[in-house]
């Protein structure tokens, strides 16, 4: 076995056997699902009180026209006077209707509350008045069949776009909101491999600089192997996070949610799948049938999976080579931390970057970004979701790799030099200098 | 036969000259010293040998070819700064050594075991190294490095660390590995163990070759025709009486059994003869032997010999200028 797959297998080893990479690759996606559904999951239980209400209605027209709702209940009394309501202490508080409401322009209602009133009980009083107030208005005009009329022209729209541009009919129903989302989940994501993995072949170098064993591994293999072992081992290592996670969401994908939608929302999906989803008929918001759609094509996910570990990889290897020439040119990790900006503010520009382009997909920023080695992998991967030209992932992925040649090559001129300085921390201009030495 | 030629090497760093056309040739099947002080370049060498850097100018042969990458795996180099992965297990990192340096997994693993049972540290296999103490992973250190049967050990201030009785085993092993064919470089400060190991020495300093040669041959040349003499009697007397056919002399520390001794040198044109005929004569003799130099005095000498001869030949250089 050559030694530079020796140098591999201890570096891809050594960081798998961890129990940390081993908790941490079961744990994440199941941390990212409940970090998800939290927010979803509190607003559905936040307001399970009711607020009760005593309305004085000095119109006479609107109090028995409310109805209750989950977060307020309201209470009528014929006659009541606001002193003698505002005197009871058993309701949470009293709702003012004033006299001439429908009429006039002004419509101030005035809530007395014998506690903090919540924003969602305001809402939904408000709601239901303005309706009320405009049905009232609307009666002055004297329309027969008002309410079947009402009730014909009201609309709720919403987008079910299907790509024409394409052959494969089931691929290419992602809407935009869904691609947005999915492009942006994984530029972020692939920032945090990036940056974590980066660090990791970072401080690695140090570590191995700091206790002199690079010393003894380079009188068995050439500096360059080592570099390059590394790089490469801690790649796979990354990969092999990836595709673990590919392959539970591919689970996840075909079978666990299949089981757990209802039915009839899995008819929804069917239907859109199909073209032929009537956006007011479905049993879920289009929005929910879209989302749902997409996350149980199986395919389309282990394809942008697929996708995503492509770009992965040789972004990687290029920021890999920057974070190891800058641990080779230092003695500590205190030191590193300034030089580490080199490599640490392209990726976030790389997620800038990908925050516009998953906005405007097609737009020049997102175009140029996508090709530029440093930022393409974050920027490509937010807008592949769109469904963009093959070839242009085809010229990032080139000038991908030219990239990366080019910098690793500058990368282990450094290494080479760097791991042997001890001492002064080298300026910037004299690490740049030893790529011209011999 | 030379296992190893380095020839006119040269290497720079930047602005500094780590090497400057130096060259040794170390014969098969001894103990070589490399000696200096702090600086002088040695480590630059023992890298340019190992193959780690290249020098600039001139031409390394091993074994009688050109050095190349292949032959890592026929040298064993044991650096001064001890380093092993701290987190990895003691066994699997012998053995990740061990097949960077061409061995095959099981023949690893049979000569580690063999190596580790003669040390006496087979338990501690599945430990990790964070674990050793600094002797322990220092011996484990030394196993790595010898492990693959080099043909040339490097060793590096082998025996700092070391207590004296580990100390002594690690010497008997070195030897060992001489006696079975293996060449070995090395380099200390401790002149003492470079007196009772090295066969030859080169000595740097301040980037180049300063001395060179076979070890008792150097300590003649350098404190030659000096005899110690211890006896019974007056040593005034006898420095009397040997005025003319010795001279330098000193007055030696009592030994043990507080005998008197001096030490002299043979002045030109008299013989050992003559001293011992004088000295039968004047007092009772006891031992008359050879004294040597130390290789401390030589290294001593030899360097601060090199400050002068630079010194003065910045001197002259002025001169000329003026």
């Amino acid at each position: 076995m050559s030694r530079i797959s020796i140098i591999i297998e201890r570096e891809y080893l050594e960081r798998v056997k961890k129990k940390s990479f081993i908790f941490t690759t079961i744990l994440m996606p199941v941390l990212m699902l409940a970090l998800m559904a939290m927010p979803a999951l509190i607003i559905a239980n936040v307001d399970s009180s009711v607020t009760t209400l005593l309305v004085v209605d000095n119109n006479g027209l609107i109090a028995d026209k409310l109805t209750d709702t989950p977060e307020v209940k309201f209470l009528t009394r014929e006659s009541l006077t606001v002193d003698s309501a505002l005197a009871r202490t058993d309701v949470d508080g009293v709702l003012v209707i004033p006299h001439g409401i429908i009429d006039s322009r002004r419509s101030s209602l005035q809530l007395f509350s014998n506690g903090p009133s919540s924003y969602t009980a305001e809402n939904a009083i408000s709601t239901q008045i303005d309706k009320i107030i405009e049905n009232e208005r609307l009666k002055h005009y004297n329309i027969a069949d008002l309410d079947s009329i009402l009730a014909e022209v009201k609309s709720s729209v919403a987008i079910s776009a299907v790509r024409n541009d394409r052959e494969s009919g089931e691929d290419e129903i992602i809407s935009s909101g869904v691609s947005y989302g999915i492009g942006i989940g994984m530029s972020f994501v692939l920032y945090m491999f990036l940056l974590i993995y980066g660090q990791m072949v970072m401080t690695s170098i140090i570590e191995e600089k700091g206790n002199r064993v690079l010393e003894v591994v380079v009188s068995s293999v050439k500096p360059m192997q080592l570099m390059m072992g590394k790089i490469i081992g801690v790649a796979l290592v990354a990969v092999t996070q990836m595709v673990l996670w590919g392959i539970l969401l591919g689970i996840m994908s075909a079978w666990v949610l299949p089981a757990i939608i209802p039915a009839e929302s899995m008819a929804d999906i069917t239907a859109l799948r199909a073209g032929n989803l009537d956006a007011m008929s479905s049993a879920e918001s289009i929005d929910m049938v879209n989302v749902l759609a997409s996350l149980t094509q199986v395919g389309n996910i282990l394809g942008l999976i697929g996708m995503m570990t492509l770009f992965l990889v040789l972004g990687f290897l290029i920021y890999s080579s920057i974070f190891a020439a800058i641990g080779s040119a230092v003695d500590n990790i205190q030191d590193a931390s300034q030089m580490t900006s080199f490599a640490v503010f392209p990726i976030i520009f790389g997620l800038i970057f990908a925050l516009i382009a998953a906005a405007d997909p097609m737009g020049h920023i997102a175009f140029w970004a996508s090709l530029f080695p440093l930022t393409a992998p974050m920027v490509m991967v937010a807008r592949i979701p769109f469904g963009i030209p093959a070839w242009e992932i085809w010229l990032s992925l080139a000038l991908l790799v030219t990239g990366f040649i080019a910098m690793v090559w500058t990368a282990g001129k450094i290494y080479r030099i760097g791991i042997f300085m001890y001492g002064k921390k080298p300026s910037v201009k004299e690490i740049l200098r030893w790529i011209s030495y011999k | 036969m030379d296992i190893l030629q380095v020839e006119n090497v040269s290497k720079s760093y930047s602005s500094h000259l780590a090497l400057d056309d130096v060259s040794i040739n170390v014969p098969e099947g001894k103990v070589y010293g490399l000696l200096g002080p702090n600086g002088a370049g040695k480590t630059t060498l023992i890298r340019i040998i190992n193959h780690i850097t290249a020098p600039d100018k001139g031409h390394v042969s091993f074994n009688g070819h050109t050095l190349s990458a292949a032959d890592v795996t026929s040298i064993g180099y044991l650096p001064e700064e001890r380093g092993l992965y701290k987190k990895m297990k003691v066994g699997e990192q012998a053995m990740f050594f061990a097949r960077l340096k061409g061995l095959s997994r099981s023949d690893a693993a049979r000569e580690l075991r063999e190596w580790f049972g003669k040390f006496g540290i087979l338990s501690w296999w599945d430990k990790r190294v964070e674990e050793l103490s600094k002797g322990m992973a220092q011996k484990v250190q030394f196993i790595i490095t010898v492990l693959h049967r080099p043909k040339l050990l490097i060793f590096d201030e082998p025996f700092s660390g070391f207590d004296p009785i580990n100390a002594t085993l690690l010497k008997k092993e070195i030897l060992g590995l001489r006696d079975n064919g293996a060449t070995v470089i090395f380099s200390t400060h401790n002149m003492a163990s470079v007196e009772e190991i090295c066969d030859n020495i080169t000595l740097i300093n301040k980037s180049r070759n300063i001395l060179s040669g076979n070890v008792d041959e150097l300590r003649r040349q350098y404190f030659g025709d000096r005899y110690d003499i211890t006896f019974s009697g007056d040593p005034a007397a006898l420095m009397t009486a040997l005025n003319g056919v010795a001279d330098s002399f000193r007055i030696l520390e009592p030994d043990q059994r507080q005998r008197t001794g001096i030490s002299l040198h043979i002045s030109p044109g008299a013989s050992l003869r003559d001293i011992i005929t004088i000295a039968n004569d004047t007092v009772e003799i006891s031992s008359i032997r050879e004294s040597l130099a130390s290789m401390n005095d030589i290294f001593i000498r030899a360097v601060s010999n090199d400050a002068a001869d630079a010194t003065a030949s910045s001197i002259q250089c002025q001169e000329y200028q003026s």
